[in-house]
């Protein structure tokens, strides 16, 4: 099964910016916010739309453009969510914006989510680190879509119990009808009443039949490994496992060179792989 | 029907080139000396093309000596491509201007629409073209500014004669004779050149030259030329390397070459076919615009694999692997050829003279 990616919206001059406005500002922990933005013009607004898993290039000005995955719903009034840890020059300064301020914004660009292929079936999502951005926007489109998809289990490893954020999410999902939530820290603190040690190990207590199961998976790339490597023992197809990686994004169409991931270009043969497509170069050092 | 005639044009009738080129508005880029290397830059005249100039070049070593003949290129390419007259160096893609509300607007810059005729292409360079073409152009996504500069370039190719110890496109299928994607294509003799051409607008050229049609002797010369230029001291492994050296990743002669590279990147700035390139931002001093620009970016440099705190490559080993693993395994994947024409600069500017070739042929080698 081939996958392409969607068409880009404007293909005349891919580099070029559209003007996007702040319109809320949240401020999720002292390092992680999330930005809403909307496009300025109307034209551009309308006909802007993306699938989750894809990601678009947000330019702070004067100081440069950052890769970030987009959060919110595909069917949202035309605001565009991005959820964000600030930790380079540009997030940070992102950090800084308020309601109003000017940003520029170009995408949507990428391969995200196979929605459509997990249809009916039972999807089981594995997120290692800090709030990974790209699956929450999974978790909601499939909340919002809560019939059309089966059984839904969420597995989210931390390293230390501090780190985890949205924990009210966390739980009000787990009171959901056929949706459960596993979290595990390596180091979980005093009072942490989740699981301490991997998130492999919650494997076998997921509610989703293997069988008829799709996996996505996303975070640092040994625990994408050892995840893939579990779901598959435990009975899922390897082919229904699907990753996102991360690599360096510059220009976001293919051209910098900086994404390369062997054969292929992260951000737009990706960021989205199913494991067979990738298993080759996975957790290979230097790849 | 263009390319199935090859006329004759003497020596003293090359400024009749020049002036069919000038009238049409090309400005000409050719081989001049400078800094001890030969260049391509634009000149007018015909006069000024260097004469007698021969190279040698070995692993780490390029060196220039002039002789009394009258051969304008009786050498192998120099440490530039067609690459930075198409994809420029260093260029501005967009220009964001704040508004004195706080909008934001951006703007692109014109256009490039110069019209060039480059005399003296060597056929490694254009099967590299070809790459960068496939790379640029006929992709999912279109480069703007590749895409004016490809369409303003006539290329006037000359059979390459002398090719360089550090040369093997005969082992790559690129040379040293050019078969196609010129729009004329010369072949140096004593007395001046064998000429074909190889597109509409190359044989409109052609039919106003000054031509004798070519003797039997001349062609036999140009045939003598080819041979002779054939016989390369190196060769890549005529076995398939591309899924051999990604195999290989631990074989020991990674960690040789690791220990003799600098990670200085001029094995990428020379070669005809990367890509490579960083975008970065220059605002104005009270910040009301500002130019976002790229330049080129080489897989040794260390932000090249950086992304938010986390290094992919942090090994010169890794970098090494990434250079060669992607230009002759990848680009098969990418681009359905490798990413290598044999041009062996990479090897003639190795400060530390690693030679790619050697290196291929050690690793994708039975003795390991």
């Amino acid at each position: 099964m081939t996958r392409a990616a969607p068409k880009p919206q404007c293909d005349s001059h891919p580099y070029l910016p559209m003007e996007a406005e702040v319109v809320e500002f949240t401020a999720e922990s002292p390092s992680i916010f999330t930005l809403r933005l909307k496009l300025t013009d109307e034209q551009q607004n309308q006909l802007y739309s993306f699938q989750p898993g894809q990601f678009n290039m947000l330019y702070l000005h004067g100081v440069g453009e950052v890769a970030i995955s987009i959060v919110s719903d595909p069917q949202d009034e035309r605001l565009i969510d991005h959820t964000i840890r600030a930790v380079g020059r540009v997030t940070k300064g992102l950090q800084q914006l308020k309601p109003g301020d000017r940003l520029g914004l170009r995408g949507p660009y990428g391969r995200g989510w196979p929605m459509q292929e997990c249809k009916g079936q039972d999807v089981i999502i594995v997120t290692g680190g800090l709030g990974c951005a790209p699956v929450v926007a999974v978790i909601n489109y499939i909340l919002m879509r809560r019939k059309k998809f089966g059984k839904l289990t969420i597995i989210q490893g931390v390293k230390h119990s501090d780190d985890l954020i949205w924990r009210e999410r966390y739980d009000y999902w787990n009171t959901l009808p056929d949706t459960q939530v596993l979290i595990a820290a390596d180091h979980g603190g005093a009072v942490w009443p989740f699981h301490h040690g991997r998130v492999t190990d919650l494997f076998s207590k997921s509610i989703v039949d293997p069988a008829n199961a799709f996996a996505m998976l996303c975070g640092p790339e040994g625990l994408m490994q050892a995840a893939s490597t579990g779901l598959i023992d435990l009975g899922l197809q390897p082919e229904r496992v699907y990753l996102s990686m991360e690599r360096n994004m510059q220009c976001a169409v293919g051209h910098c060179g900086h994404c390369q991931y062997g054969k292929d270009f992260i951000c737009k043969d990706g960021p989205v792989f199913s494991y067979p497509e990738i298993s080759d170069r996975l957790g290979v050092q230097g790849v | 029907m263009y390319g199935s005639e090859t006329g004759f044009l003497a020596r003293e009738s090359l400024p009749e080139l020049f002036s069919l080129l000038h009238v049409q508005g090309f400005d000409i880029v050719a081989p001049q000396i400078q800094d001890g290397s030969i260049l391509y830059q634009v000149i007018t005249g015909a006069e000024q093309l260097p004469s007698g100039w021969q190279d040698q070049q070995q692993p780490g070593s390029y060196r220039l000596t002039q002789t009394e003949s009258p051969l304008n290129f009786s050498w192998a390419n120099g440490p530039q491509a067609l690459k930075p007259w198409l994809f420029a160096p260093r260029e501005v893609i967009w220009r964001a201007e704040k508004q004195p509300d706080g909008r934001l607007q951006f703007c692109e810059p014109d256009a490039p629409d110069r019209k060039l005729a480059v005399l003296g292409v060597r056929s490694c360079d254009l099967a590299a073209l070809k790459l960068q073409d496939a790379h640029f152009l006929n992709n999912r996504y279109h480069d703007p500014y590749y895409a004016a500069r490809r369409k303003g370039l006539l290329i006037i190719a000359v059979n390459c004669s002398h090719p360089a110890d550090t040369c093997f496109c005969v082992s790559t299928g690129d040379g040293p004779h050019a078969e196609q994607g010129f729009d004329l294509c010369l072949t140096e003799l004593e007395n001046g050149f064998l000429i074909s051409s190889g597109s509409e607008t190359g044989n409109d050229l052609y039919e106003k030259l000054p031509l004798t049609k070519a003797t039997e002797k001349q062609l036999h010369n140009q045939l003598q030329q080819k041979l002779s230029a054939s016989k390369q001291q190196r060769a890549l492994p005529q076995i398939p390397v591309k899924q051999l050296l990604s195999e290989r990743r631990d074989h020991p002669r990674w960690d040789d070459i690791a220990e003799r590279c600098l990670a200085c990147g001029n094995c990428t700035q020379v070669c005809p076919t990367c890509f490579c390139h960083k975008e970065g931002d220059l605002a104005s001093l009270d910040a009301s615009t500002s130019e976002h620009l790229r330049e080129w970016d080489s897989c040794f440099s260390e932000g090249h694999g950086y992304m938010a705190g986390h290094q992919a490559r942090p090994e010169i080993k890794d970098r090494y692997q990434q250079w060669m693993i992607h230009k002759l395994s990848s680009w098969h994947d990418q681009y359905g050829r490798s990413g290598c024409t044999g041009c062996g600069r990479c090897t003639t500017w190795c400060p530390a003279a690693i030679d790619f070739v050697e290196e291929v042929n050690l690793i994708c080698g039975d003795e390991s």
